[in-house]
């Protein structure tokens, strides 16, 4: 176990992270065999996969979706499953994660000794444009009835247009960017006669998350609030697919009157051509948010009325906030970290994949191999996701094993849970360093990130050259 | 020793939300070759053309049968690829190894290569030994308009607003087999 710390922070109960949560493998399994529906597809389906579909609506017989997933069960089992009967399969899988998410949650809050508020009401309001959203809805029927062994090059190739035209619509960007995520690796594994394996939950979490988000009122914002006080960064958390980046950075935010601190995240993401990556993709995102900078030089942000959603994200905008003073994230992790309240996640949003609690991890050896990396504490490992690590910045596999100290994201995946490195204390030859992920968000004086700067910095300026000329002729 | 959790990395594969199925793309200089792509059972994309700054050409080799197609993007054949692979041809190889590793484009292309490590050089002659035929080039339209579309990415504006679906996205540092 991690020790308490001296000045009064938590107490980190890795012991509780491998515990078994209760009624966790019948959630699982009940999704599990419905996922395993759609590796075959609903157009035909077989005894096993009819099974499968009343094991799912028999996961949610006590709650109010109970009838019509029982109905569209039926139906889909008798391969006459409508667009609305899909639609109220994916609500029935992703109610099961919700309960999966919570008993996580709760037991992650127990680990980090965290008090989260009880559920907060989140209005739905009409959609725009409600023609894209049904013509997505219909494309995701579609694979639905081939499943990933029908994948062919005409089906997937649906997803582009509706892509297309949602992508400039501020309102439709997150389901425009999760389709093109979602269709690029559908591509890249045609045909699906002959796919060797089959991400299974992941591509029924893809679909499932992108039916539901084609429902009116699904997307609308969370409600925000302004807030004015200090932002101290604990870290940035990157996400990329071939055409989108995001960038979210987690911090303490300490408000102005001096109420209870708060965990928050503030985010910037861009659209992106799939030849920007690495150092090109902090290029594309930091003009938009000046924490950045603020992340790479080490220092805080003073905000001023910038709206805070009950989830816990800030809204960014650079006119509400300025530079503050220098601040270690190490000494946020250690002080302040442990004080945060979190927040709570919006209906949708409760999914074990959205799981990512800021933790502080010491007193820990490092066993590594080929295979895995675990941090070793007294009784109990945690495995230590590296893989999630960008490779635009400083902080590396070997830094993470020769590290004494950690900040990282606590999630959940595969059956476990993990830490995801955002930075670590470590002495490499004899030498106490401070690494950060995202240290490069900012910009560099690196060498080796100068060099990756200039690289990047040509292969832009090639497309935006080539666009100007071809684009607007 | 580590502790075993699991016993079978394919089936926590695929139990995983955030599953790796796509490798990213590595950096490479776009001067050249500013748009390559294994689509649509092609090896395609655009090539530079080396004296007019306005013109580009649209190169294609087809996956398994390895025809191939040059053309401008007006759609006038390219003078080089008679009979073999032109320069285009030969290019779009070379900036696609660098772009996806040469595993993955002869994997793609079907290319029966002996060697572990396939260079462009080696996927290339390979081809070239079969005697590919020349293709039409009624794959340059719908190639060209793609590469369009990968360039009005950059006309897309940034957001502040969170993209909660982007936690099924992380970055990898491993290529994916
Ligand atoms: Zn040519």
């Amino acid at each position: 176990m991690v020790p308490a710390d001296p000045d009064g922070g938590g107490l980190m109960r890795v012991d509780l992270l491998t515990e078994p949560v209760a009624g966790l493998d019948e959630a699982l399994a009940a999704v599990d065999a419905f996922d395993r529906t759609l590796v075959a597809g609903l157009l035909r389906p077989q005894p096993a996969q009819a099974a499968a579909l009343t094991g799912l609506a028999d996961a949610v017989a006590g709650t109010p979706l109970a009838e019509r997933v029982a109905e569209a069960a039926d139906k889909a089992a008798a391969g006459a499953a409508s667009e609305d009967d899909l639609v109220a399969l994916a609500a029935a899988r992703t109610a099961v994660f919700g309960a999966v998410h919570d008993a996580l949650t709760a037991r992650a809050d127990e680990a980090t000794g965290r008090v989260r508020p009880d559920e907060q009401p989140f209005p739905a309001s009409e959609s725009a444009s409600p023609n894209l959203l049904a013509a997505a809805r219909s494309w995701l029927a579609d694979l639905a009835r081939a499943g990933w062994q029908g994948l062919d090059h005409d089906v997937v190739a649906g997803a582009a247009q509706v892509v297309s035209a949602m992508l400039p619509e501020p309102a439709l960007r997150r389901l425009a960017v999760l389709l093109d995520g979602f269709a690029a690796e559908l591509a890249a594994s045609c045909p699906g006669a002959a796919l060797e394996r089959v991400p299974v939950r992941r591509w029924a979490d893809l679909w499932s998350r992108a039916m539901l988000l084609t429902r009116p009122g699904a997307l609308t914002a969370a409600p925000a609030e302004p807030v004015s006080g200090r932002l101290l960064p604990l870290g940035v958390d990157l996400h990329e697919h071939a055409t989108a980046v995001q960038a979210q950075v987690h911090a303490v935010f300490e408000p102005a009157d001096g109420s209870t601190p708060r965990l928050v995240r503030a985010s910037v993401s861009a659209p992106k051509p799939d030849t920007v990556v690495g150092m090109g993709v902090w290029q594309l995102l930091r003009p938009h948010m000046a924490l950045l900078a603020a992340v790479s030089e080490g220092r805080s942000m003073d905000l001023d009325g910038m709206p805070l959603t009950a989830e816990g994200d800030l809204l960014w905008d650079d006119a509400q906030a300025r530079q503050g003073d220098p601040a270690d994230p190490f000494a946020t992790a250690r002080v302040a970290l442990p004080k945060a309240a979190a927040s709570t996640a919006a209906p949708l949003d409760r999914h074990p994949a959205r799981i990512a609690v800021p933790v502080f991890l010491d007193g820990y050896g490092v066993q590594r191999d080929d295979a895995a990396t675990v941090f070793a504490l007294p009784g109990h490992n945690l495995p230590v996701d590296i893989d999630r690590i960008p490779t635009a910045g400083p902080l590396t596999p070997e830094a993470v094993a020769a590290s004494t100290a950690c900040i990282g994201l606590l999630r959940w995946d595969a059956g476990r849970f993990a830490v995801q490195p955002l930075a670590v204390e470590a002495t490499v030859k004899k030498k106490a360093l401070v690494l950060h992920a995202g240290a490069w968000a900012g910009g560099t004086a690196d060498t080796a990130g100068v060099k990756a700067e200039k690289a990047a910095t040509d292969a832009v300026a090639v497309l935006r050259e080539r666009a100007g000329k071809l684009l607007r002729r | 020793m580590l502790p075993s959790d699991s016993a079978d990395p394919d089936s926590r594969w695929e139990e995983a939300s955030a599953a790796r199925v796509v490798p990213p793309a590595r950096p490479r200089k776009l001067a050249k070759v500013p748009f390559v792509e294994l689509a649509d059972g092609r090896l395609q994309g655009v090539v530079s053309s080396g004296s007019d700054i306005s013109r580009v050409y649209v190169s294609s080799v087809a996956v398994r049968t390895f025809a191939f197609a040059c053309s401008t993007n007006n759609n006038r054949p390219c003078g080089g690829a008679r009979g073999s692979f032109c320069k285009h041809i030969e290019a779009l190889i070379a900036e696609a190894v660098l772009q996806y590793g040469g595993d993955r484009v002869g994997r793609y292309l079907r290319v029966d290569l002996a060697d572990a490590a396939p260079t462009a050089g080696s996927i290339s002659s390979t081809m070239r030994a079969t005697r590919p035929a020349q293709g039409d080039t009624s794959a340059a339209a719908p190639v060209f308009s793609r590469f369009l579309r990968h360039l009005a990415y950059l006309e897309l504006a940034a957001t502040t607003a969170p993209l909660p679906e982007m936690q099924w996205f992380p970055p990898t540092r491993t290529a994916v087999a």
